[in-house]
């Protein structure tokens, strides 16, 4: 494992030392015992990010992003390894890490408006100043006009960018995102993608995303962790030498067409091995 | 499409709801004149509603009907208050909850008010009896619709608000309490139903206080009209104290 962080740069010629990460992520292991025995979910995964990078994570699903990702969050305990932001290691959830969860996670009893004013809100922001923040971030997302609406009269994919505003709003250094556009359409994907990457160019945001989706991993990632399927070890991390400021219309470059053949090889792969794991449990193998 | 709109304006449901309830009454009068039904069992409704006048000047059914409003709304106020808390106390210690669900559920069953003769030891022949009747009797569904509620919380949630590192109390408060409270006053609701039948049946058998105890002496005077007059009373109070559950939901759950 080693071998493989320490390879993983080429643009900063060096290997990150611990002051140049903001992150590190150090031999985590997480096992779940469950009914058929333990289940390890992440094997041994350690990378480093460095400040304000984009990094997004890869991989089938069921192959453990959710896990690490809560793990990172500092939501799980019970874990192996170690990890650690600006060298301090975390035992709980930390002040510069935000989260948008891949559940739909809005509070149903508040407002638009009041769900993204909900962390500003906790850290004692006068009501109307807050409501002020709250509307920059929902016009971010592109949902200005419903301020007032509830979770309940918006689409899905509506109410995950009514989530992905609230954690904005808390201004997180480090920005951790699990899935937040699978309930989007293609082009709202690409365009909300856009959308962040200009926020986060724009706040200097240090950004882990997580997706099953090569082309938005491409297409907004400095590095791409690509991840095996169960358990979830580190397959490849790819480096996307592709220039910025990107906008979505990279998608139909000659370079960004290699990436995500690139990706989508080592991808299949597993994923072909993950289908073939679920075919013989639904064939009367032994179930997970 | 047409029943669509009809469904969703505002005036049409009431007044078919209103309608049907004049229908029934009118046939119930025709019935009863065509001697279908013994009047000696149910008298016509217009002899009912030509009693209202003798109940609120002879009987002083006004007065009763405060003394019983304010019984089950002060029953309501302590349910509130302690069932809410119980059921928060009981979800948050794992131990006291696996200990006393069960019997809190089977609770529910049970007649309390035949155990009025307890609760007149303690209390006297005063409201008290009465309120508390109604109250223990309400406890139940309030406890266990307060828990189920609570233990509802979505696990998501939870942790939206751990990765704000919000503190315990801000976690009750900010986000547990508000996705229970639609669960909540499913309970209250259930609640208030079942001190609405205790409390006029405790004033109906120890004949004491109000509307219950009227009904009894109507009754026992074989008044059939002002005994079906006295419970349109009662039925009256169950729809203040349903309105006013109803306006404070809506203040506090404003998405549902
Ligand atoms: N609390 C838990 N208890 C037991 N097993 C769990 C638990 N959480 C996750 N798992 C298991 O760990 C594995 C990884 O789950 P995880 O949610 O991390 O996958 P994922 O990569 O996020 O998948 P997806 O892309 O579908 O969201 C799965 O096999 C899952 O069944
Ligand atoms: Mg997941």
């Amino acid at each position: 494992m080693a071998a493989i962080v320490q390879s993983f740069d080429s643009k900063a010629s060096a290997t990150p030392s611990s002051s140049d990460a903001i992150m590190r992520v150090e031999d985590i292991s997480m096992r779940f015992s469950t009914p058929d025995g333990v289940l390890t979910a992440v094997d041994d995964v350690s990378f480093a990010v460095r400040p304000g990078e984009f990094l997004s994570v890869i991989g089938p699903s069921g192959c453990g992003k959710s896990t690490l990702f809560n793990v990172i969050g500092g939501l799980l305990g019970g874990y192996e390894g170690r990890v650690s932001v600006a060298g301090e290691t975390i035992t709980g959830p930390h002040a510069s890490i935000g989260m948008v969860f891949q559940e739909e996670s809005t509070f149903p009893w508040r407002t638009v408006v009041d769900n993204v004013a909900f962390p500003l809100e906790l850290s004692g922001m006068a009501k109307a100043q807050r409501v002020e923040r709250a509307r920059h971030f929902i016009k971010l997302v592109g949902l200005d006009g419903f301020e007032n609406r509830y979770p309940s009269e918006l689409s899905g994919g509506m109410r995950q960018r009514v989530s992905m505003a609230r954690t904005l709003a808390f201004e997180p250094k480090i920005l951790l995102m699990d899935e937040p556009f699978a309930a989007l359409d293609e082009q709202t994907r690409l365009l909300l993608g856009d959308k962040v990457l200009q926020i986060q160019q724009q706040l200097k945001q240090t950004t882990l995303l997580i997706t099953h989706n090569i082309t938005e991993a491409v297409q907004l990632s400095d590095r791409i962790l690509v991840m095996t399927y169960r358990p979830g070890k580190i397959k490849r991390i790819v480096d996307i030498d592709l220039p910025r400021p990107r906008t979505s219309d990279i998608v139909s470059s000659e370079a960004f067409g290699r990436y995500v053949a690139q990706i989508w090889s080592d991808l299949r792969e597993e994923a072909s091995r993950g289908m073939s794991d679920d075919e013989k449990t639904r064939q009367g193998g032994h179930p997970r | 499409m047409k029943a669509d709109a009809m469904a969703r304006s505002r005036v049409i449901p009431p007044l078919i709801g209103f309608g049907s309830l004049a229908l029934s009454v009118l046939a119930f009068e025709v019935l009863i004149r065509l001697n279908v039904i013994s009047k000696f069992i149910v008298p016509p409704p217009s002899e009912i509603a030509m009693s209202f006048e003798r109940i609120i000047v002879e009987e002083h059914v006004l007065q009763r009907f405060v003394a019983t409003g304010s019984e089950v709304l002060t029953a309501a106020a302590m349910l509130t208050v302690v069932g809410v808390s119980i059921g928060v106390l009981l979800f948050q210690v794992d131990i006291l909850r696996r200990a006393t669900e069960t019997w809190v559920a089977a609770m529910a069953a049970a007649p309390i008010v035949l155990m009025y003769p307890l609760f007149l030891v303690i209390f006297g022949r005063s409201p008290w009896t009465i309120i508390m009747i109604g109250f223990v009797a309400a406890l139940p569904p309030v406890i266990l619709k307060t828990i189920e509620g609570l233990a509802g919380t979505r696990r998501v949630l939870i942790n939206v608000g751990r990765s704000f590192s919000m503190s315990e109390s801000q976690l009750f408060w900010k986000i547990m309490l508000p996705s229970a409270l639609p669960t909540i006053f499913v309970g209250l609701r259930l609640g208030l139903i079942f001190a609405l039948i205790n409390i006029v049946g405790v004033e109906f058998l120890i004949n004491f206080g109000g509307l219950g105890q009227l009904i009894n002496e109507l009754a026992e005077r074989y008044d059939l009209a002002g005994t079906y007059a006295a419970i349109c009373f009662v039925i009256l109070v169950s729809i203040i104290v349903f309105a006013l559950t109803e306006r404070i939901e809506r203040w506090l759950t404003p998405a549902n």
